[in-house]
């Protein structure tokens, strides 16, 4: 080959890579960032959308609302946010990041025991006594719920200390629910407070224990477009997807409580 | 040679664009860490709350990691230096290299299925009450497990620098083992020992993925330096910059250290060439 063969090659190759990055028309990609509690109900809500919508892509992309919060502040490319917390949306709505949330269900907490584990603690109270728990960190929203469980917890009928003997016995603090659960499934920790919703999503019946409705704190989701987002017509089919009938039933499937239809 | 290439028209500069486009690549990032935090924004985000009990941890924990690493290490080193030619400490010489190419997030499962609760060894140190991973201790073995082979390596690289007959000369002046090592042998390769150490702490300080899964992220007890970045990102960015040009700086610091004492080592090459 001579030698302007071989450059022409190279260029040619150069051309490849970059038409590579360039996006195809007919096939249009959706982006939905959704709190890691959210992540098989979304998953499969994204099929049913691409099975209505032909030539669509959902991409679900799920971890901490705190973290997928942090992405979209530092730009990330995203259409549609689910998070798990109120008070980062919020925000981001304040910040002019994403247009105005919708509440689409909530959800409660519970405390999950590692596998195998004695049947010794029968109830709630008896939290302080385990070992080694594993919540979520200060700004994961299920870190703050269980926080705010703790707060609630000595106006309640328990002790004084009752929070701060839980704390005490923590030794990891995870970035979303789903590795509080993963600690837990490992044994690596006796406990750990997540969603009711993710021990049902799990395969394995992991035992748990109720948290008293007094301390539950309200924990709602809301569901917003991304200002700026690539496809905002799609976005908004694929939220109007969520708080329809489609959302709605596999969110009852999977555990979540709902509002009120109509009352968004 | 050199001229001609430098000289050499297009197809020297070429080669001079793409090494630089390397380096810029290389650079960039760090160049843009430092560029985007102004001093004031840096000394702002050091009074972040992770980060004085994140400092601590690290220099305290990655200094406990280096003394086992050294203690543990030169030994080790100095048997394959001597033998690491042949037969099973060959095999050990490349199993000693392991660590550096697993990923951080295999080490975080090893580590977690070897000393975690129920794992090989956790198992039955759980059973009488010992609890290592989540904890601080915990911090400790992921850093020794990742560092250990930059030491190993190092150390027994300055020892089979060393003259042979010098070696022998001690061996035949009834010089043991222990004090061959002790008084001999590592005085002469104590600069390649020390530039191993300083690589081995370097990246005992920088540790992150497997310290993430296996010691937990808890601030006073498990969460270091490069932990609390990663907590900043969701919370202050400021402070993970802050961090992160800290971190940046003590690399830099350990790097050029590294440098010197490797260059000081060829002092101790004299040793060789002027017998």
């Amino acid at each position: 080959m001579s030698r302007r063969g071989r450059w022409a090659w190279l260029g040619l190759a150069l051309l490849s890579l970059l038409g590579c990055q360039r996006h195809d028309d007919a096939e249009r990609e959706l982006t939905v960032f959704a709190a890691a509690s959210l992540r098989e109900v979304f998953e499969d809500l994204a099929a049913a959308f691409e099975a209505e919508h032909p030539g669509v892509h959902v991409v679900v992309h799920s971890a901490g609302t705190q973290q997928l919060r942090r992405q979209i502040e530092l730009g990330a490319p995203a259409d549609v946010l689910a998070g798990a917390s109120e008070r980062h949306l919020d925000a981001l709505h304040a910040a002019g990041r994403i247009e105005a949330p919708r509440t689409f269900a909530s959800n409660a907490l519970v405390v999950v025991l590692a596998p195998g584990s004695k049947p010794a603690m029968a109830t709630f109270s008896q939290l302080p006594t385990l070992a080694r728990l594993a919540i979520g960190g200060p700004d994961v929203p299920v870190g703050r719920y269980t926080r705010a469980m703790l707060d609630a917890a000595a106006g309640a009928g328990l002790p004084d200390d009752f929070g701060t003997r839980v704390l005490a016995r923590v030794v990891a603090e995870e970035a979303d629910v789903r590795r509080v659960l993963t600690r837990v499934r490992l044994g690596e920790v006796d406990a750990g407070v997540v969603y009711r919703t993710d021990v049902a999503a799990a395969r394995d019946a992991l035992p748990t224990l109720a948290v008293p409705d007094a301390l539950q704190p309200a924990i709602r989701y809301p569901i917003a477009r991304v200002t700026g987002g690539s496809s905002p017509a799609l976005a908004q089919a694929f939220i109007e997807t969520v708080l329809g009938e489609p959302g709605r039933s596999r969110l009852h499937r999977a555990g979540f409580a709902l509002p009120p239809e109509g009352a968004r | 040679m050199s001229s001609r290439a430098a000289a050499g028209g297009w197809s020297g500069r070429l080669l001079a664009a793409l090494g630089l486009a390397l380096l810029g690549w290389l650079l960039l990032p760090l160049a843009a860490l430092v560029l985007s935090t102004s001093p004031s924004e840096l000394l702002e985000g050091l009074r972040s709350p992770l980060v004085w009990p994140a400092l601590r941890l690290s220099l305290w924990t990655a200094s406990v990691a280096l003394l086992c690493i050294v203690v543990l290490g030169t030994p080790l080193a100095w048997i394959l230096a001597q033998r690491g030619g042949a037969g099973p400490w060959r095999l050990a010489e490349t199993l000693v290299q392991l660590p550096v190419v697993v990923p951080p997030s295999v080490a975080g499962i090893a580590l977690l299925l070897a000393f975690g609760r129920q794992g090989l060894l956790g198992a039955a140190l759980a059973s009488v009450g010992v609890s290592v991973s989540l904890s601080t201790p915990a911090v400790v073995i992921a850093e020794v497990f990742v560092a250990a082979p930059f030491y190993v390596l190092g150390a027994a690289a300055a020892f089979r620098a060393l003259d042979p007959d010098v070696v022998l000369l001690a061996r035949s002046l009834g010089a043991g083992s222990a004090s061959l090592l002790l008084r001999v042998a590592i005085p002469l390769a104590a600069p390649g020992l020390a530039a191993g150490a300083a690589l081995a702490w370097a990246r005992a300080l920088g540790e992150f993925g497997a310290t993430l899964m296996f010691a937990g992220n808890i601030s006073g007890r498990t969460q270091t330096l490069p932990l609390a970045i990663y907590s900043a990102l969701d919370r202050d960015l400021g402070a993970a910059r802050a961090l992160a040009v800290v971190l940046c700086a003590f690399a830099l610091g350990l790097l050029l250290a590294v440098r010197w004492l490797q260059r000081s080592g060829v002092v101790a090459g004299v040793v060789r060439s002027s017998r």
